[in-house]
């Protein structure tokens, strides 16, 4: 994402939209910081978990990483908070905790 | 060599889809449109048209399959009526707003209730808002080359809206008339390859669809409408290559012995050739009275109407539909049109023809007589009838 910048509704006019609002640049959602919609957010403790990657495959928005060690974590940046994770989670590794909790 | 033959008015159509070399049909057929899709897959099936036909479940799901299909840049038709129409709607705004030029018959019919497949225009005054341009046919011959012509305007690069043709339900889409098919080579010169600039492409990926929050949505809405309005010029530029390889120039505004007429009908659709023969009596009888009739609905050609009616004394608009609690639609919509103009002529309005009744010679001499009454005395009534059972009662619109 080097380089790119996330552009907003105030660069354009009604002159700059692209016929039918077509988006000409792809990929530009991983430029949007999604995380600031959330209310409750994963944490996820690695005591319990095995790796199994079932809330990888889960997540409906691609914000769980893999990390070099093999577990998986929530991208904050782009987690929702929506709770697919942890309710797939076999092992009850996961836990759903509100935004305003440390 | 172009060739006269006797043809429905709903296989002209399924001519001009054939001869246009639509790659993609999706349609479900409803009454009174069935002859045009029924023909349309009896032509994939036989090998005539080398399309896509989907047989799809509901009108909601063809005018969906027909905007995936634009979008990968393959020429595409999808016909319905009435209730069909209704069942589409919201995807009817969707496929002008995403600029995806998908042409589309409908064979115009009464919507419920009571239950009637018969013709009037209530089906197209519910999508006159949606973004299409739409033109009404009063004949076979319109019927097909308004097809054909359509393909050419909506799918222009400069464009890109879609196109509905409007044909009255069985009194214009089940009618046999001489119908003109021209040469194959003649329609290829009038209609070249679909080139959609948008098209999706692996190698060139891009967003259809995105969503419009409030801090967008109102630039996009105006957008479309800026390139919406400034369609009519390529309208009028394909009407005009229509007829210098057609050998037939339509334009939006009808005119019919308008000539010093102090007296106009305003129609739209099919029953406009009673009504000519109305005027033709008329003037037989000296009586100084002529027809407008409106082809293009939508954009609404402003300038060609006013252009048209400014040196009348009366417009006695006739609309086969009813906006319920308001007054009639194309009424509304002319005499808004000539509010700012300092010479315009008394415009009245007078409802009929709906859900498939006749509305006869007679009955336009009737409009004619009572549309100059109430111009006269000034006393309309909001909703002005003709050959409906009863008296009406006298409120004031």
């Amino acid at each position: 994402m080097a380089g790119k910048k996330l552009k907003t509704a105030y660069d354009f006019t009604w002159r700059d939209l692209e016929v039918g609002n077509i988006l000409t640049e792809a990929g530009n959602a991983s430029l949007r910081r999604t995380g600031d919609w959330r209310s409750e957010r994963p944490i996820l403790d690695k005591a319990k978990c095995n790796k199994c990657g079932l809330c990888w495959l889960y997540c409906p928005d691609a914000a769980i990483k893999v990390l070099e060690d093999g577990y998986y974590e929530p991208d904050l940046y782009y987690c929702k908070g929506c709770g697919i994770c942890a309710k797939v989670c076999p092992r009850e590794a996961i836990t759903m905790i509100e935004e305003e909790e440390k | 060599m172009s060739k006269r033959i006797g043809l429905e008015a709903s296989h002209a159509v399924a001519e001009a889809v054939k001869m246009a070399d639509a790659d993609v049909i999706a349609a479900y057929p409803i009454t009174p449109q069935t002859h045009i899709p029924e023909r349309l897959a009896e032509m994939v099936a036989n090998g005539e048209l080398n399309a896509s036909y989907l047989p799809v479940e509901s009108e909601h799901s063809a005018l969906s399959a027909c905007l995936g299909s634009v979008s990968v840049g393959a020429r595409t038709f999808t016909t319905t009526a009435g209730q069909g129409l209704e069942l589409m709607h919201e995807v009817v705004y969707v496929a002008s707003s995403m600029r995806f030029p998908v042409v589309m018959a409908i064979c115009n019919r009464a919507l419920s209730a009571p239950l009637s497949v018969w013709a009037d225009h209530s089906d197209v005054m519910a999508v006159r808002d949606t973004g299409w341009i739409q033109v009404f046919c009063e004949n076979n011959q319109e019927a097909f080359d308004l097809t054909l012509w359509a393909f050419r305007v909506a799918e222009d690069p400069r464009v890109l809206f879609p196109a509905m043709v409007h044909l009255d339900g069985f009194s214009l889409s089940h009618v046999i008339e001489p119908v003109i098919l021209p040469e194959q080579s003649e329609v290829d010169r009038f209609l070249p390859k679909f080139q959609y600039p948008f098209a999706l492409n692996p190698d060139k990926p891009v967003t259809h669809g995105a969503f419009g929050p409030p801090d967008i949505y109102s630039e996009a809405k105006v957008a479309q409408e800026v390139a919406f309005r400034r369609s009519k010029e390529m309208i009028l530029q394909g009407w005009k290559e229509f007829g210098d390889i057609f050998g037939r120039y339509y334009s939006p505004v009808e005119r019919y012995k308008v000539e010093g007429a102090k007296t106009l009908l305003l129609t739209v659709g099919s029953l406009s050739e009673t009504a000519k023969i109305v005027i033709d009596e008329r003037r037989a009888k000296g009586e100084s009275v002529g027809l407008v009739r409106l082809r293009l609905w939508r954009p609404f050609p402003f300038e060609e109407f006013r252009q048209a009616v400014k040196d009348t004394e009366v417009l006695i608009v006739f609309d086969r539909c009813i906006s319920h609690g308001t007054v009639a639609p194309v009424f509304c919509e002319v005499r808004s049109a000539l509010y700012d103009e300092e010479k315009k002529p008394n415009v009245v309005g007078i409802t009929g023809g709906l859900g498939g009744r006749d509305v006869s010679v007679n009955d336009f001499g009737y409009v004619i007589d009572r549309g100059v009454e109430i111009a006269e005395k000034g006393s309309q009534r909001m909703l002005e009838t003709v050959g409906i059972r009863g008296e009406m009662v006298g409120i004031r619109g």
